[in-house]
């Protein structure tokens, strides 16, 4: 990889570098829009560093290679929008149960179905929490700019490590697509987290132990460990259990190993919010207007302020309740017909006035619009 | 399954018989019974008819004296159930 | 490479998990015990390191098989195995990876799947058990299940005709099929200790018998009497290419169906092109 301290690229293109920079040496994907670049990236750029790159012949299949690559103890991604990410729920499920660490990247797009392949949109926020079926925690974040973009995909990898699970990062499509200027770090400059391996020996290793923080040691395939990974539920030997005993430890370690653990998962970014009365919710592009709609009424003084989630789930109900403690109002602005807006509500007390800003015409929330609300709503 | 228990008297008479002396050692075949399924295979596979049903349909090994070990019976056991006593 | 080893009776007992219990779930009789039995004897002819051994499997009776063998087993989604499989050799090219499958798991929801792992030439041994139904989930039709047969879902016979799978992976590219059965247990394993040492993907149907099922609802028969259909029914393939189609209907082509060594396999390919990404890093 050049050396190079800063480097012109596409948000999909900051992906990659930061997947690549995280360690990524494994991507198998599919083709679709607005996501293909970081698929045509990774096909150049991997090979260079001694990755694999596959195109297979389905997001299905894309997903189950990433979680195989996976097992044997590679770093690996794939990349998707809307419509890919639906079909990839299935497998994005068999990770959560069996705790197999991957990153997916899911651009955003306007929906349902094919919808709208060019435009932006963020309607896919509570799919990246609910999509595959049955009870397990998800992990999501949300870049809002192209630099943010290398380091996002280097936290979701350091995220999938810690936590043994599949982490999503939810951009949108009008990140993904532009250019901007992303200094990259020298080697070692960011932390990067990889898998704890077992230190018990392979006939004392327990795959599904229940440790400290819920999340059990992870071999690689040909170190000596042979174990049994299935789908089904299964207790702590990997072995399927109809027990109900066996059951609830195995779901309630995968609700635990993160629910105890937010702390190192949340990351907002918060930008005035020491006396303001009215806030802004935001995540992704739509934050990067509200710095702006922020700036602007406050040189006019009006006590605004804004929150940047940059970790969606799990969703950070205790810091917003208690960074919006002192406001009015909050504005959650979105470019869907409100999905974020249900956990705000839920998060804040019932005398804050919890407001929508909604837009789903597939083009972006501007300042403008940010700031025409703001005055509706004083 | 009926048609596995009756003895085939010509396949019986064919010499020569099994090389394996087996009045000196152990029984050709061992079977674990908690293993078996009483799945009839070996009992309807086995050329020289080296088995009987007992009354929970398992193999018993009747005519011990006529086992080659042609190894039919064990590779065919989908349980892992027989296994042979001299190889 | 395959040597030969005194195998001792008792050989299969060294490769099955001690903490699962035995015996197994399947039914008494059921045809997946066998293609196990031959699967670990062929491994253990082989000598691999069963550190370096992958098996995979997707949804069914079939699949439930990894779960009792002592290798690193991945048990996954319904039809998915391949692109698994596909993700642990291409991840791990110095691996052994071999694929269980079912005839509803493999060309069914898998089809997608199997005719790409074919085109890819990738390193891999499908083992498709082919028992005309889906037994897994009670009965119901499944692509292979003869015309005119009954399943749950085809009470009144079925209307549909049914694949080949071995010339489906042989049209897709794959580059060793064969096909075997539950009776020839001779002819099974040494057909999956050449399909594990040929390079580049490799397929081996087994015709196998669920009684449960595909004999009750179409009076096949006990396991017994099915095993010994498919002695009656079977034609080695050179005896079947002197035989004419209305000849061959309701029979088993069973043998090496096809063979090819000099198509390029997947990993090896990319590993050369690695090669040249690095000569071009800027």
């Amino acid at each position: 990889m050049a050396k190079n301290k800063r480097k012109l690229l596409q948000g999909n293109g900051a992906c990659v570098e930061g997947a690549i920079y995280a360690g990524l040496r494994f991507f198998a994907g599919y083709p679709i829009t607005p996501s293909t670049e970081i698929a045509e990236n990774s096909a150049r750029f991997l090979p260079q560093v001694g990755g694999r790159f596959i195109q297979m012949e389905d997001e299905l299949g894309s997903m189950a290679a990433i979680i195989g690559a996976s097992v044997t103890g590679m770093k690996s991604m794939t990349a998707t929008s809307g419509p890919g990410y639906s079909l990839m729920q299935e497998n994005i499920g068999y990770a959560y149960m069996t705790e197999i660490p991957c990153v997916v990247v899911n651009v955003q797009r306007g929906g349902p179905s094919t919808g709208l392949p060019t435009k932006i949109s963020q309607s896919d926020t509570m799919q990246a929490r609910w999509g595959p079926h049955g009870d397990y925690n998800a992990i999501a974040v949300a870049p809002s700019t192209v630099a943010d973009t290398f380091t996002e995909t280097i936290r979701a990898f350091n995220l999938a490590e810690r936590f043994r699970t599949p982490v999503t990062i939810l951009l949108d499509e009008v990140i993904a697509h532009m250019r901007a200027i992303v200094p990259i770090p020298e080697e070692g400059e960011y932390e990067i987290i990889n898998r704890v391996k077992p230190t018990k020996p392979p006939e004392e290793y327990i795959p599904y132990e229940i440790t400290e923080n819920y999340v059990s040691p992870m071999p690689g395939y040909g170190e000596g460990y042979r174990y049994h990974i299935t789908g089904l539920t299964h207790n702590t030997y990997g072995f399927s259990t109809n027990e109900p005993e066996e059951i609830v430890v195995k779901l309630d370690k995968l609700k635990n190993k993160i629910d105890k653990f937010q702390d190192e998962i949340i990351k907002l970014r918060v930008d005035n919010m020491d006396d303001a009365e009215v806030a802004f919710v935001s995540y992704g592009s739509v934050s990067r207007a509200a710095l702006q709609a922020v700036s602007l009424a406050r040189s006019v003084g009006v006590k605004v302020g804004t929150i940047q989630l940059y970790t969606i789930w799990p969703f950070p109900y205790d810091k917003l309740k208690e960074i919006c403690s002192r406001c009015k109002k909050v504005i959650v602005a979105e470019l869907n017909m409100g999905q974020i807006i249900h956990e705000v509500r839920k998060a804040l007390s019932a005398d804050v006035e919890v407001l929508p800003l909604q837009r789903y015409d597939g083009e972006i929330l501007t300042p403008t619009q940010l700031l025409e609300k703001l005055e509706e709503v004083l | 399954m009926t048609e596995t228990n009756q003895v085939d008297e010509s396949r019986s008479k064919s010499k020569p018989q099994s090389k394996y002396d087996y009045s000196k050692g152990p029984l050709p075949l061992k079977i674990n019974l908690e293993w078996c399924k009483a799945c009839g295979l070996c009992i309807a596979l086995c050329p020289k008819q080296v088995f009987e049903t007992d009354r929970n349909a398992k193999p018993v090994q009747a005519r011990p004296e006529n086992c080659t070990q042609c190894t039919i019976c064990w590779v065919h056991c989908p349980d892992f159930a027989i296994t042979s006593n001299y190889k | 490479m395959a040597t030969v080893v005194k195998q001792k009776s008792d050989v299969m007992l060294n490769y099955l998990r001690p903490k699962m219990k035995f015996p197994s779930v399947w039914c008494p009789g059921c045809g997946n015990g066998i293609v196990m039995g031959a699967f670990i004897r062929a491994l253990d002819k082989l000598g691999y390191d069963r550190n370096n051994v992958a098996v995979i499997s997707g949804i069914g009776c079939t699949s439930r098989m990894p779960a009792y063998m002592d290798f690193s087993s991945l048990h996954t989604t319904h039809g998915r195995a391949l692109p698994y499989a596909t993700g642990v050799k291409f991840a791990r090219p110095d691996m052994k990876v071999a694929v269980i499958t079912g005839d509803g798991d493999a060309l069914a929801i898998g089809g997608n799947h199997f005719i790409h792992a074919c085109r890819r030439n990738i390193d891999i041994t499908a083992i498709l058990i082919n028992n005309y139904i889906y037994g897994m989930t009670g009965g119901q039709g499944s692509p292979t299940t003869p015309s005119g047969a009954f399943s749950t879902t085809t009470p009144y016979g079925n209307v549909e005709k049914h694949f080949d799978a071995c010339n489906l992976a042989i049209g897709a590219g794959a580059t060793f099929v064969g096909r075997a059965t539950v009776y020839h247990y001779p002819q099974l394993e040494k057909m999956i200790i050449q399909a594990m040492e040929h390079k580049g993907f490799s397929l081996v149907e087994v015709v196998s018998n669920c009684h449960t099922y595909f004999g009750r609802l179409n009076r096949k028969g006990d396991a017994s009497v099915m095993l010994k259909e498919f002695k009656e029914n079977a034609v080695n393939i050179t005896k079947a290419k002197t035989m004419t189609p209305e000849e061959l209907e309701n029979k088993y082509v069973i043998g090496t169906l096809y063979v090819n060594n000099d198509k390029t396999e997947f990993c090896d390919e990319y590993h050369k092109l690695m090669d040249i990404a690095q000569k071009r890093k800027k």
